[in-house]
């Protein structure tokens, strides 16, 4: 698993991504209550905000970690938003993404980096 | 926290206010101990929540007793005699306030607008008033310039026990507190400590306001803490609470260009201070506010239910249309209701608008639909 400097988790099986946001992130956020997904077939290059989650608290977006395209979006947490904080590195995945060259996801952390990030 | 914070979101107590210097509540280190997360909140740093969550700590209030720090809050003695000075600037009747009872007033500006709200007490020996923080120095300011006497309360921390069982929970300390009704104000002793207790809070349940002296207060938190019916409550419930409890938020609900009967307050105004009563106006803005009384106003508050899941917080632009035109109105708050279980909103439209009417709030470009319903949102718990 990579991870990203804003709190995504990123698993790659060959040139498809899972993307979800850290256990860490999901603490920070708080009671997840919303979630809006991109469409799948969206073509979304890095930086974009493609997903909104929002806690209680306050809204945030999820930003693409990639260039590719949208090829499935995790539905489950439509109806139930709180699976993202039971479950945030697992059954809370938001969307896969196909990417065009595999060697994009060394630029990120590693769990070791990760952790430093986060300062645990 | 992933990306970044819309910044729609970047306002109210969740706005980050950088470089500011924060002050800490005298109960900093116990909420620390309790596992709060702290966020700055006009010019404090205030605990948004424990390791519970806003949710369980919503709910838990909701249900049990919620011990809430609100020492940020401003306390104000005024003399004795105060209360017919306060009335030149609030539209309260003051004067017909009963010792051992407290009111809730706002203080008034020349064009009919909201300075802050209040509560008054009226005690044996003085006045005793409850401000919000943010408006703290605002308001000493303006009593100060209009009344004689005016002290500010820096001594005393503030704490509220809120819920179903605060009764029970707090009786078990001062059997006294059985006794009093909704709005009564009280001064007991604990282990040798001053409390002046009201029968009140904001967050829509049965529950009461604590000044407690500085050196006392961190005990006291501790003893109301050991009962299993009482755990601490940040200020994310605090927020959630008193939306769901359809109470007006100073700066949100009203502010200097919304007049107390838009903001939907215009119970406040005794029957005493308005148009035929016995000291009908005489405060700041009166001409304006007693013709919002008599004629309507040009806007109004209304409670707001989104269709989906999607909350609508404070700024989103209201339309009466899923299409075009120009917004009706907005939303003064808005989010998650715990215990409603589906997004609420306040919002401030213009009057005109039907009340059965489906209105649209736009968030992230898309219009989505929300039906007006009466406040609050769930029905309050006092104790009359």
């Amino acid at each position: 698993m990579k991870y990203t400097e804003d709190h995504e988790w990123l698993e790659a099986d060959g040139d498809i991504v899972t993307v979800g946001i850290t256990e860490y992130a999901a603490t920070q956020l708080g009671d997840v209550v919303f979630v809006e997904l991109p469409e799948v077939e969206t073509q979304v290059a890095k930086g974009d905000e493609i997903v909104v989650i929002e806690s209680v608290k306050a809204a945030s977006d999820i930003v693409a970690p990639i260039d590719g395209e949208i090829v499935e979006i995790n539905e489950a947490l439509v109806d139930n938003p709180a699976l993202v904080n039971e479950d945030p590195t697992g059954e809370a995945w938001f969307f896969k993404i196909k990417i065009e060259d595999a060697a994009a996801l060394d630029e990120f952390m590693t769990e070791d980096e990760y952790k430093d990030h986060i300062g645990e | 926290m992933p990306g970044r914070a819309r910044p729609m979101t970047r306002r109210g107590h969740m706005a980050e206010t950088a470089a500011e210097t924060l002050t800490e509540l005298p109960l900093q280190g116990l909420h620390g101990s309790l596992g709060a997360k702290f966020v700055p909140f006009a010019g404090y740093s205030m605990p948004v929540q424990y390791a519970d969550g806003v949710m369980a700590e919503h709910l838990w209030t909701r249900g049990h007793a919620g011990l809430f720090d609100v020492s940020h809050m401003g306390q104000v003695l005024l003399p004795k005699g105060a209360l017919g000075g306060l009335e030149a600037l609030i539209p309260a009747d003051l004067l017909g306030l009963p010792e051992g009872r407290q009111r809730y007033g706002m203080f008034t500006n020349d064009a009919g607008g909201v300075l802050d709200d209040l509560m008054v007490a009226h005690r044996a020996g003085d006045v005793f008033l409850v401000v919000n923080a943010a408006r703290k120095a605002h308001d000493l300011a303006h009593l100060h310039a209009h009344l004689p006497g005016v002290e500010e309360v820096t001594d005393r921390a503030l704490l509220a026990l809120q819920g179903p069982e605060a009764e029970a929970a707090l009786a078990g300390l001062l059997p006294g507190v059985a006794a009093m009704r909704f709005m009564d104000v009280a001064v007991m002793a604990w282990q040798g400590a001053e409390l002046w207790l009201s029968r009140s809070g904001y967050t829509g349940e049965d529950g009461f306001e604590i000044s407690v002296p500085v050196a006392t207060a961190e005990g006291f938190a501790r003893a109301l803490l050991a009962d299993d019916r009482v755990r601490p409550i940040g200020l994310g419930a605090r927020d959630s609470l008193r939306l769901e409890a359809g109470l007006p938020l100073y700066g949100q609900e009203m502010d200097e260009a919304i007049s107390p009967v838009e903001a939907g307050q215009g119970w406040a105004i005794g029957k005493a201070r308005r148009a035929g009563g016995a000291r009908a106006g005489g405060f700041p803005g009166a001409d304006v506010i007693l013709d919002h009384l008599a004629n309507g106003a040009p806007r109004r508050r209304v409670g707001l239910r989104p269709e989906g899941r999607a909350p609508m917080r404070m700024g989103v632009p209201l339309f009466d249309g899923a299409e075009g035109g120009d917004p009706i109105g907005r939303i003064t708050s808005g989010g998650f209701g715990p215990s409603v279980g589906a997004p609420i909103a306040i919002g401030l439209i213009d009057a005109a608008v039907a009340p059965g009417a489906t209105l649209y709030g736009e968030v992230r470009g898309k219009r989505l639909p929300a039906a007006q319903v009466p406040l609050p949102f769930v029905p309050p718990g006092y104790k009359r």
